[in-house]
């Protein structure tokens, strides 16, 4: 393989540079972040909550999930649904989202059509009027989003479970979407208080980006945000796991056909990562894995010993705790889980022992600066990292940081972070072990066979 | 940089997120009906359009393949897309062998092998991907176009097109990877009840095929067919590409004739039969492990070329297509908490694509559900959009618009779908036009003529024996 890095060095600033971010703060605290892009005449407009999953105690789960749904359900202006029927009519298309760190409601619109969607969404902001009829209604279209999305779906129902064991006290061991005790016996008042606390300016990002002036959009949100009062924000306590004192496993016996393996090491994220190299030498080692088809994960356990039909590493490095570095894998017909397990531990073994090339890192760190232009073909993706920086407590000049920090990782620098990581203590291992999808009775377990496919 | 949380109505463009991450989750309030064509891996093809401004150049290489080029030079990158008539309502006798050749093209080509055909590519940051549908057999990529780097990308991709080599040792294990794939197609309800609805509704009929085959017809698909398949469909006559970017047209020209020049001329696949109407109504049901029902409803559609086309689009937006304004997610989800996904759509194909309407429900409910979908469908062709319907539908339509080509991405996936079932190119500029010339009465006219509740197709994957007994 030849050294790219001289051509990352010609290939022209602009290419990677991001696009200029125009910062403003409200006097109520809403931070308020603008992009120009003016490329077709639209705007996609985002407003990001630090709120998610992982505020959320137990007994509540799923909450700031179920209020995101119940954000559609009208304020004393704006009745059920009439949020949506007026960026409908405005030919807008609009969603929302809840993440473990986040919850996040956007609009893409023509650009002209702005102001609709701030009037509205700095409504919602403080004015949701939650009718305990509706809210019936849409916790039982939650409940039915948790069948659909995990309980039919036996991949899921591992992860749900690798989380659950993975973590002692961290709050990613519960599931965005709650567990089914929690959302039977949640309430609409439970709802109301998690909105209160939680949805206010000072607890928020707004992001525009789009062809737009940013002046402009500066005064449509102090006219709009601006006269809704700060709350008291009273910050979560630490939620600081314990530490993993043994490897962890876990066996999921459900029905399903294929069988399927998650493994996950406890490691630092960038806000908790007190040499902030780790982080970044860390997501190029998800790189090495399994970024591209190059990547080893696919050569060596997909292509060359043909032990896994599919194998991926990944890590993400911008949340608000500490996470996990994954691997999922599915064997290939003629292997079972325990021998796709161990040819994956080779291969972490192998990034301890021995540094990674040139080569490999090279191709890494191509991926990420192209990765960064093509990300600009999206309005919507744009937003979407500087909304996720500022919620869980990262700059979004962070996002301009990534290429450069990328491109100064060595291989010992990744070599260090798979010794000091990647270690068997720290592991977590999910199995998905299928039973039977008709309706025979379920053998004992000890008396299942080894799992094949053949 | 890789984020836990991804589902999004446009994952497509969110390049860095691995496949790991998929299932990790947003949460969302609802699910698009192009989501959903996404997830279940059909030709998506979306309703774009530009107002005035999308500038289709085109022409033909030397050896017949047409050439769409779109200039956008405010990015350094360009996305080029090849499309063949060769998906996988070209098996044949043979299930599964338009996807099996298309997806060994990268597996070794020209002077090299796979590992180095997806070095090359990632080592200049290109990303570059292969998919069959039913219609279309697509090659993919998407490159910086600084100079070098692109230069490496375009000759991969070129041997890739040419020169395949189709090796034996491949070939079994992407067979191998197929027979897992159709393993775990039967873990999911939806992907069961596709399956299930388009063979029954197809029956017979090349749209009938399951794109990955099946475990015997994929087991049994040898080299030869393989070549043989490549040899009749890959050819310049039956191919068009798509390029967009940062090229000029003398770089446009260059590109389309590096990756088809050497292709033979070769015949354009065939015209497909016309779809066979059903004649009358039938339900299959599906015994599944699972708490829901999930549920088909539907018939043959409309092709891409259908006179009906803005009849029944309007039509459907109205009646299912357009998330919370429609009419089936009100009845089923707003007003009742049934569902959390539920719609209708039509998927114009060459030939008659599917109308399809469904959800998933707890299976207790299933029969409900069932009754108000299509009570939702009769209503509506009874009498029609209201006015106020109509108007709202228009103006969605229209006023979103501009979104409709705001990347590249779009723009590329757009201008394949025109040039690929060869609409005229001035579609895009009497798009919103012949969207605001819909009538109610057109959208009643179409529906009626085209639509029948009484001869329609159901399938129903659900846990039915824990539903036969009264719950205790």
């Amino acid at each position: 393989m030849r050294n790219l890095w001289w051509l990352l060095f010609i290939l022209p600033f602009g290419a990677y540079a991001a696009s200029p971010v125009h910062e403003y703060q409200l006097k109520n605290g809403l931070k308020l972040l603008v992009v120009e892009d003016h490329r077709a005449p639209v705007v996609v407009s985002q407003i990001w909550y630090k709120v998610g999953s992982s505020y959320e105690h137990n007994g509540i789960t799923g909450i700031s999930h179920v209020l995101e749904h119940m954000m559609f359900k009208g304020t004393k202006k704006y009745g059920p649904g009439q949020f949506s029927k007026i960026i409908a009519d405005n030919g807008g298309r609009e969603n929302a989202f809840t993440s473990y760190d986040y919850t996040a409601y956007f609009q893409m619109l023509e650009k002209s059509r702005l102001a609709v969607s701030m009037e509205m969404e700095a409504d919602r902001m403080h004015n949701l009027t939650l009718p305990p009829a509706e809210f019936k209604k849409e916790l039982a279209v939650v409940k039915e989003e948790r069948h659909m999305r995990t309980d039919d779906n036996p991949r899921a129902l591992t992860q749900e479970q690798f989380d659950a064991v993975a973590y002692n006290n961290n709050p990613y061991k519960n599931p965005i979407i709650g567990w089914s005790n929690d959302l039977d016996n949640m309430t609409v008042d439970d709802v109301r208080a998690w909105y209160q606390r939680w949805y206010v300016p000072n607890n928020a990002t707004l992001v525009i980006v789009g062809d737009v002036d940013p002046r402009a959009v500066y005064k449509l949100a102090q006219k709009y945000y601006g006269p809704i009062p700060a709350g008291k924000v009273i910050p979560d306590k630490p939620r600081r796991e314990t530490p993993q004192l043994g490897p962890r496993r876990v066996v999921v016996r459900t029905p399903a056909r294929v069988p399927y393996l998650i493994m996950g090491y406890k490691v630092p994220v960038l806000r908790n990562d007190s040499k902030e190299w780790e982080a970044y030498a860390l997501d190029v080692l998800s790189g090495v894995l399994s970024a591209g088809r190059s990547a080893r994960l696919p050569r060596i356990l997909v292509r060359q010993k043909q032990i896994a039909v599919s194998a991926d590493a990944g890590y993400d490095m911008y949340s608000l705790h500490n996470s996990l570095f994954e691997i999922d894998a599915t064997p290939a017909p003629g292997h079972n889980v325990a021998e796709l397990e161990q040819a994956l531990q080779q291969q972490i073994k192998t990034l301890r022992d021995d540094k990674v090339s040139e080569a490999e890192l090279d191709r890494v760190k191509a991926q990420v600066i192209a990765s960064k232009v093509y990300q600009k073909d999206s309005m919507f993706y744009q937003g979407m990292v500087l909304g996720i920086l500022e919620s869980v407590g990262l700059s979004w000049k962070t996002a301009d940081e990534y290429v450069d920090k990328i491109k100064a990782i060595t291989p010992e620098q990744v070599q260090a972070v798979a010794r000091k990581y990647l270690v068997d203590d720290h592991l977590t291992v999910a199995q998905l072990e299928p039973q039977s999808m008709d309706k025979q009775p379920r053998r004992k377990p000890h008396a299942l066979p080894p799992y094949s496919h053949q | 940089m890789r984020f836990r949380p991804i589902l999004t109505n446009n994952s497509q463009s969110l390049p860095m997120f691995s496949k790991r991450i998929l299932p990790f989750i947003i949460l969302l309030a609802i699910i698009s009906v192009v989501l959903f064509y996404v997830l279940r891996g059909q030709d998506v093809v979306f309703h774009a359009h530009k107002t005035a401004g999308l500038d289709i150049e085109t022409w033909q290489t030397d050896n017949g393949a047409r050439v769409y080029y779109v200039s956008a030079p405010q990015l350094p990158m360009v996305d080029i897309r090849v499309v063949f008539n060769a998906g996988s309502a070209r098996d044949g006798n043979k299930p599964g062998l338009a996807h099996l050749t298309n997806t060994l093209l990268a597996d070794g080509a020209g002077d090299w092998d796979t590992n180095q055909i997806v070095s090359r590519f990632d080592s200049v940051g290109a990303q570059f991907s292969t998919t069959a549908k039913r219609d279309m057999a697509v090659v993919s990529l998407r490159s910086l176009t600084d100079k070098d780097w692109f230069n490496t990308a375009l000759t991969t991709m070129a041997a890739i097109l040419q020169k395949p080599m189709f090796q034996q040792s491949e070939l079994a294990r992407e067979r191998q990877r197929t027979l897992v794939a159709l393993r775990n197609q039967q873990e999911s309800p939806d992907a069961l009840a596709q399956l299930a609805f388009y063979k029954a509704l197809y029956r017979g009929q090349p749209y009938a095929t399951p794109s990955l085959g099946t475990k015997d017809s994929v087991s049994a698909l040898n080299r030869q067919d393989v070549m043989d398949f490549y040899k009749k469909y890959y050819v310049a006559d039956n191919a068009i590409i798509v390029i967009v970017g940062d090229v000029d047209k003398a770089g446009a020209r260059h590109i389309a004739r590096e990756l088809l020049g050497p292709l033979p001329k070769g015949d354009a696949a065939p015209a497909l039969p016309r779809v066979k109407a059903l004649d009358k109504a039938d339900t299959i049901k599906i015994q599944h492990p699972s708490t829901q029902t999930t549920i088909w409803v539907g018939q043959p559609g409309e092709t891409r070329t259908d006179p009906d086309y803005f009849p029944l689009y309007v039509g459907n937006h109205i009646l299912g297509g357009s998330g919370f304004s429609s009419r089936i997610l009100q009845e089923i989800r707003v007003k009742r908490g049934l569902a959390y996904s539920a719609y209708s759509y039509f998927f114009p194909m060459a030939s008659q694509g599917p109308f399809v309407m469904g959800l998933q429900t707890k299976n207790g409910q299933a029969k409900e559900a069932l009754g108000l979908l299509m009570k939702t469908l009769k209503d509506f062709m009874a009498k029609g959009p209201t006015r106020e319907e109509l108007e709202d539908a228009k103006k969605n339509i229209t006023g979103g618009f501009p979104l409709r080509l705001d990347s590249n991405r779009k723009i590329t996936e757009y201008v394949a779908m025109l040039g690929f079932y060869q609409l005229p190119l001035d579609y895009l500029k009497t798009f919103n036009k012949k969207i605001e010339k819909v009538t109610r009465a057109q959208i009643v006219d179409a529906f009626r003529r085209r639509i029948h509740p009484d001869k329609m197709l159901t399938v129903m994957v659900g846990d039915f024996d824990s539903h036969a007994a009264p719950a205790k």
